[in-house]
């Protein structure tokens, strides 16, 4: 279990870079780097640690313009940038005024826009360190238990990377992110049954003599894909110019984004890249899928796992692995956890495409239904500086908002019929 | 009767290495059934269950494809054939 696997490339720089070791977060158990994610004394998950050196803000800014800027902070090399990948991140800091009139959110309003990722969510980011952690351990295959937003990005990057892939998928998947996986010429597995299902699959598939080369990059190399999450954090700060924001609103499916959000703004805060200032984070799910909230609510500790049901598949996982520690961050930081009805998901993604232009997946309207939410509930301060995230593309759930929208009338190609038409909408 | 038990890689220490044992409980429940899986493979009721005897918060069991969470946890009942399914919780997302 400790026994760490020799690296198969290579490097003229630690493979890891400045990680050292992996860390049971519960019993603190200490691990070498290896493709292992469970605590062999209490099953906990393991964590990456690190023994960073200096880090300053100028080396940050003489990077590439994607994750690859703060390789100094991932568990990474030096030359995993040019290695091939996707090249993810540094997406739009988009301020949003109007979003934040019709919400009556006073204090100044920002979309971190995670769908300009390449393969547009952000998936990609975590993928990226995954993938890069699959080189060093000598897994050549690259899988995945997915929701639709990473087998995306799994099939994508190691087409990208010239590796073999095998993507498992829940059968009802939305068609738009089955076709939106299948085109990268991954085996794409649908499997019977829900993500929950999926995942355990690929739980009993690990130590299987048929996936010995493989690294799943959300089992088995999950210490090292779910520290790519940090880089979002990272870049919200540095884009509000070497600061962290005051509120920050974070959709809920695994806990995993929400809580290296976090792991990412206190270490900026340790390496004195920021100031310490207070910061609340607040959580979002939908109501077909809310275990955490419902933890949150009723002061439980403990995550109760639940049966999904909700158009917002992306964060459709009803036992959510970091859940408790989710609900530990959002706790300590003061902030909450908001649920939001199917309606409410459209009603999301409508608002924020119609008064920014940013097409949201669902899990995009859930998140700005939930700022909605917690704006009229008096738990976010409308008056603070609030930045909320959108972590996919509105063109991979068109299913979900296609009912709602539609041309205002179809009409023969002549002037008087537009005027027409134009007169009957005044 | 036999209840086949499917044992994760961390745990296969315990088991020579196996990935699955198959056990005969005197009790039909999951709770009968491990108490049998630490009788074949001894010490492994420990990485299972915690110093209160309750299933540890990062283990998932599942009793033929159901969660037993979602069932009676460690009553859940076990019949003969029944498959039992030990897993680390933390993956996904």
């Amino acid at each position: 279990m400790s026994t760490a696997i020799l690296p198969s490339v290579t490097t003229t720089t630690s493979p890891f870079g400045s990680a050292s070791h992996l860390q049971c977060r519960e019993c603190g158990a200490r691990y070498s780097l290896g493709a292992e994610y469970a605590c062999i004394e209490c099953f906990g998950p393991l964590e990456v640690g690190y023994e960073f050196g200096t880090v300053t803000r100028e080396q940050i800014e003489s990077g590439p313009l994607s994750i690859w800027r703060y390789s100094a902070l991932l568990p990474v090399s030096t030359t995993a940038a040019l290695e091939p990948n996707l090249a993810p991140g540094f997406t739009k800091l988009v301020r949003a005024d109007n979003l934040a009139q019709a919400l009556g959110i006073t204090g100044v309003l920002w979309v971190k826009d995670d769908s300009g990722n390449p393969t547009h969510s952000f998936k990609d980011r975590v993928v990226a360190v995954a993938q890069s952690a699959a080189r060093r351990l000598g897994l050549s295959t690259l899988s995945c238990a997915s929701t639709g937003n990473l087998a995306n990005a799994v099939a994508a990057a190691a087409a990208r990377g010239a590796q073999r892939s095998v993507v498992l998928i829940p059968s009802n998947l939305e068609p738009g992110k089955v076709v939106t996986t299948a085109a990268y010429g991954t085996t794409l597995i649908a499997v019977e049954g829900n993500y929950d299902d999926v995942n355990r699959l690929c739980g009993e598939l690990i130590g299987d003599s048929v996936t010995d080369d493989w690294g799943f990059v959300n089992v088995n190399l999950r210490p090292y894909y779910a520290e790519g999450s940090k880089t979002l954090g990272y870049e919200i700060a540095e884009q509000l110019g070497w600061r962290l924001p005051q509120q920050v609103v974070i959709p809920i499916a695994s806990g995993a984004l929400l809580t290296k959000v976090d792991k990412g703004f206190r270490e900026f805060i340790d390496l004195g890249l920021v100031k310490k200032t207070p910061y609340r984070i607040f959580g979002a799910q939908a109501v077909g899928c809310s275990p955490v909230e419902q933890a949150f609510r009723a002061g439980h500790d403990v995550v109760r796992p639940v049966r999904p049901d909700t158009i917002a598949k992306s964060l459709a996982i009803g036992n959510p692995a970091d859940g408790p520690y989710a609900l530990d961050v959002v706790r300590r930081t003061g902030g909450s956890i908001g649920a939001v009805t199917d309606e409410e998901i459209v009603e999301g993604i409508r608002l924020l495409a119609e008064t920014e232009g940013i097409f949201a997946e669902t899990a995009g309207g859930v998140t700005v239904a939930t700022l909605r939410a917690l704006v009229r509930s008096g738990e976010l301060d409308p008056t603070a500086e609030t930045v909320l995230l959108n972590t996919g593309d509105g063109l991979k759930t068109l299913d979900a908002v296609s009912p709602h929208v539609g041309p205002a009338g179809t009409i023969s190609p002549s002037v008087s019929a537009v005027v027409n038409l134009l007169g009957g909408l005044a | 009767m036999s209840v086949t038990v499917r044992v994760p890689t961390i745990l296969r220490t315990y088991t020579d290495g196996q990935a699955e044992v198959s056990v005969a409980p005197d009790v039909e429940t999951l709770s009968g059934v491990l108490t049998a899986l630490e009788v074949v493979a001894p010490g492994i009721g420990a990485r299972v269950l915690d110093d209160e005897g309750k299933l540890r918060r990062f283990v998932n069991v599942y009793v033929d494809d159901d969660d037993v969470r979602f069932l009676d946890g460690l009553d859940t009942p076990t019949p003969d054939g029944t498959s039992v399914s030990v897993i680390p919780a933390v993956a996904g997302g």
